[in-house]
């Protein structure tokens, strides 16, 4: 059965598209059928993420509004043929986003879908609350850093509330994604830990993605981290991530960046 | 003088001390505080016009005046109302006199 999936935090600038883009590549590799929908209307940057930024024709506006056929506004990944892109609009306001429009599509998608991962927009405005009204799934992307936990707390609420599950009285099934993690500045006391995280939240964890110039990377090409470099530390953990959120038991470590003289120079020849 | 310095005997700077459980805490007295609030009517706006509305049934007062503050701690919280009353009696408290 398919399942909706909120990526969302609040605070802004966490990583929510580049968790939506790595996870949305990650189900793919592992066969799953996922389509990511942007909900950041008029800051679209999914597309840019994915590398498909010249490829988009019509919107989820332009869909939810009757203009567009959905099979025509989805860009199919060149990469992975199981991978669709639904992106946002760039030049309407988030206005024209309804709720009936929204759940409309987001039913259609169901139809040939097994996973639909909804990029929300920062902030708690209609973008946000409609990316996460439909949801089965929520993952909360926090940076261990404290406007990150409260803007991630607060999110915690809305999914217990002010979901269409919640005021059926069902739940939404809640992960925290913990990402920008450095072990070496947690264990030094001068970055929020794991635990501290976690203990504050009261929600499982699904992840914890290591601060890496991966990320960066990957993004200036227009290619998720685990497609861009399957090996990186990033692309390893968004992978576990991904089983986890299929259901495998996978321990939790932090992969560690590679370091040492080899991988210097190997980064060189890289970068 | 800063030759000097590398004889002198004066040890090196203490690296800073963690910060990240002075974060971990201020998060939990914060997010006890707004997890309350969620979903009540902002409980200061409701004070302040209650001890508003019960003052000035007896002295003529300016609202803008009126200063409700609250300072949370982690047992304790303390509230804080201060009223600036004008020195002449206003009518109401004339006519309660």
């Amino acid at each position: 059965m398919a399942k909706v999936l909120v990526v969302t935090s609040g605070k802004g600038g966490v990583g929510k598209t580049t968790s939506t883009a790595a996870i949305g590549v990650a189900l793919a590799q592992i066969g799953q059928k996922v389509v990511v929908v942007d909900f950041d209307v008029g800051l679209r940057n999914l597309d840019l993420i994915m590398g498909a930024e010249r490829r988009v024709v019509f919107d989820l506006i332009n869909v939810v509004q009757g203009v567009a056929k959905l099979p025509q506004a989805l860009i199919r990944d060149k990469r992975l043929e199981n991978l669709c892109l639904l992106p946002a609009s760039q030049t309407r306001d988030k206005d024209a986003l309804t709720e009936e429009g929204v759940g409309r599509v987001l039913e259609e998608l169901r139809t040939s879908h097994d996973w639909i991962l909804c990029d929300s927009p920062a902030g708690i405005e209609r973008g946000a609350t409609l990316a996460m009204r439909f949801a089965d799934e929520a993952i909360i992307v926090t940076n261990p850093e404290v406007s990150s936990v409260r803007d991630s707390d607060r999110i915690i609420g809305m999914l217990d509330a002010k979901t269409v599950r919640a005021e059926k009285g069902e739940r939404v099934e809640k992960h925290v994604l913990i990402t920008r993690y450095d072990a070496a500045r947690a264990a030094r006391g001068e970055m929020l830990s794991i635990d501290d995280v976690l203990e504050i939240l009261a929600t499982p964890l699904l992840g914890i993605i290591p601060e890496s110039q991966d990320v960066l990377r990957a993004s200036n090409v227009g290619s998720p981290v685990t497609l861009n470099n399957p090996a990186s530390s990033p692309a390893r953990a968004y992978v576990d991530a991904t089983k986890r959120l299929l259901g495998e038991t996978i321990a939790m470590t932090i992969p560690a960046e590679r370091s040492g003289l080899m991988n210097l120079l190997r980064g060189r020849r890289a970068a | 003088m800063n030759i000097l310095r590398l004889f002198s005997s004066r040890p090196a700077p203490a690296p800073a001390p963690p910060s990240a459980p002075i974060a971990r805490e201020r998060l939990q007295i914060l997010l006890a505080h707004e997890r309350g609030m969620r979903g009540q009517p902002d409980l200061l706006m409701l004070l302040r016009e209650e001890i508003l509305a019960a003052v000035s049934r007896h002295v003529t007062l300016d609202p803008d005046k009126v200063i409700v503050r609250m300072d949370r701690g982690k047992n304790v919280s303390t509230l804080e109302v201060d009223i600036e009353l004008p020195n002449v009696p206003g009518p109401k408290l004339a006519a309660a006199g």
